[in-house]
């Protein structure tokens, strides 16, 4: 059994227009060996790992954060659309106004007492997960003149095995910062679409928070037995 | 004849829940900021019994949601550090990246499998420091089958690593007969051993680009 390689959507690791991939990217593309067990086999047990769940991020301090209130809910699943369950999915996050808690961030836009921006979720056995949280500004960020990072939600999934591993971000439709940042950019179009979540009446609660809906797609397992002149680069 | 304003809905746009578009989500990077998010007390230590991992003084205490991991017992095997530091093209040293690691136990099996030690999870996860140092306390692992020698995989992630890179540490004086090493070019092999840096550590840097690039694994 192994895990199927990236698909066409995957963004290259040298992207030019995003700085700092001039020189952390390799040079070298990746040598494609055999999975063996080491990369199809993952960890379980997240409680004992990281502790309990924090599905709500505006309910980690005496009062509520600043900024308009969302529920994300989705599924994750693997790419033929089987359901991956109790993994875990990280979350962080600006605040309201595009601002990190991290000692780094130095922009001047102020920092929230009421939120973190920080979570986690597991995913039920249907792949189903929900978290509350406030909806991220913009911020800007040292790329280039003017830059400003669209705003997202920064996620982090384990899946079933090592070679599923996936750090992402989620991005809100209809944001014009989208198309023009080169950190989204590096992902092809139409698949960079695959990144913007969906607004979703269903999702969203009268009265409490706007909903958006995102299901993110994991790699799924080779429908063939792996052969080394059997891929195209 | 009205129709329920309720019953509304705006049209659906392109994106993953389009059966058209359909697809792995793509990778993006971690960024600069991921400290008080992803790595938790405790995570670099797979043996735990300490809190190291995490980096606490990149943000307030009262924002502190990541718990200490909690061990249930202590796990079998010789105990190692496994440190180094993580460099990028021009040979600076990356204070921003993050390692995470995936092992079997000493006797080879990995978390969950039959006979598996259950006291040892096998997944780790460490922030380099302001010198792009990570440092890792774990079990050094046995082989998983013949024709395989002890390994590590690891993933590391950082700003400008839109994707994360993939490879895996073997260990000095251990590395005879590995179905994996032997497809890596003899002239890049020593990029993924480990060399031994006094009693129970285990150094292994890694070269984001260069000459001395690591190699990374495509998967
Ligand atoms: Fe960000």
């Amino acid at each position: 059994m192994s895990y199927r390689r990236d698909d066409a959507g995957a963004p290259p690791a040298l992207f030019p227009d995003y700085g700092s991939t001039r020189t952390r990217a390799p040079m070298h593309a990746p040598l494609r060996v055999p999975q063996t067990r080491t990369e199809t086999t993952g960890p379980t047990g997240w409680e004992r790992l990281m502790g309990p769940a924090l599905a709500d991020l505006t309910t980690q301090h005496v009062g509520a954060p600043q900024g308009q209130r969302i529920i994300v809910a989705g599924r994750v699943l693997d790419e033929d659309g089987r359901a991956v369950p109790n993994t875990v999915m990280e979350i962080w996050q600006a605040n309201a106004a595009g601002r990190y808690i991290h000692a780094k961030d130095q922009w001047d836009a102020p920092h929230d007492p009421n939120f973190t921006g920080a979570g986690r979720v597991v995913t039920d056995a249907e792949g189903r997960y929900r978290f509350v949280s406030v909806r991220p500004g913009a911020y800007p960020w040292g790329n280039h003149r003017n830059a400003w990072r669209p705003a997202h939600i920064h996620l982090s999934l384990l899946g079933p095995a090592f070679a599923t591993r996936l750090v992402t971000q989620l991005y809100f439709p209809d944001d014009p910062l989208i198309e023009i940042d080169p950190i989204a950019n590096a992902v092809p179009m139409p698949y960079r679409q695959r990144l913007v979540a969906r607004f979703d009446m269903d999702v969203t609660e009268p009265n409490r928070a706007l909903g958006y809906r995102f299901d993110v797609v994991l790699k799924g397992r080779e429908q063939t037995p792996f052969e080394e002149d059997d891929h195209d680069h | 004849m009205t129709i329920d304003v309720a019953d509304r809905r705006p049209e659906p746009r392109a994106d993953n829940q389009d059966p058209d578009l359909f697809g792995q989500t793509p990778s993006q990077t971690v960024g600069p900021f991921f400290h008080y998010g992803l790595p938790w007390k405790g995570g670099a230590d797979l043996v735990g019994q300490s809190d190291m991992g995490a980096r606490p003084e990149l943000f307030p205490e009262a924002h502190y949601v990541l718990n200490l991991s909690t061990p249930t017992g202590t796990p079998a095997g010789e105990v190692i550090e496994l440190t180094g530091r993580v460099f990028d093209g021009n040979g600076v040293p990356v204070p921003d990246a993050m390692l995470e690691i995936w092992q079997a136990d000493a006797d080879g099996r990995y978390f969950g499998e039959p006979g598996s030690d259950p006291h040892f999870v096998g997944f780790g996860r460490a922030a380099t420091d302001e010198d792009g140092r990570y440092r890792f306390r774990t079990i050094l692992p046995g082989a998983i089958q013949p024709g395989h020698a002890p390994h590590i995989a690891v993933s590391v992630f950082g700003r400008g690593l839109i994707k994360r890179l993939a490879t895996r540490v073997y260990f000095d004086g251990r590395t005879a007969d590995d179905a994996i090493l032997s497809l890596v070019p003899e002239e890049r092999r020593s990029t993924l051993i480990a060399t031994a840096a006094g009693a129970g550590v285990w150094s292994f840097d890694v070269v984001l680009q260069g000459d001395r690039e690591t190699v990374f694994f495509d998967l």
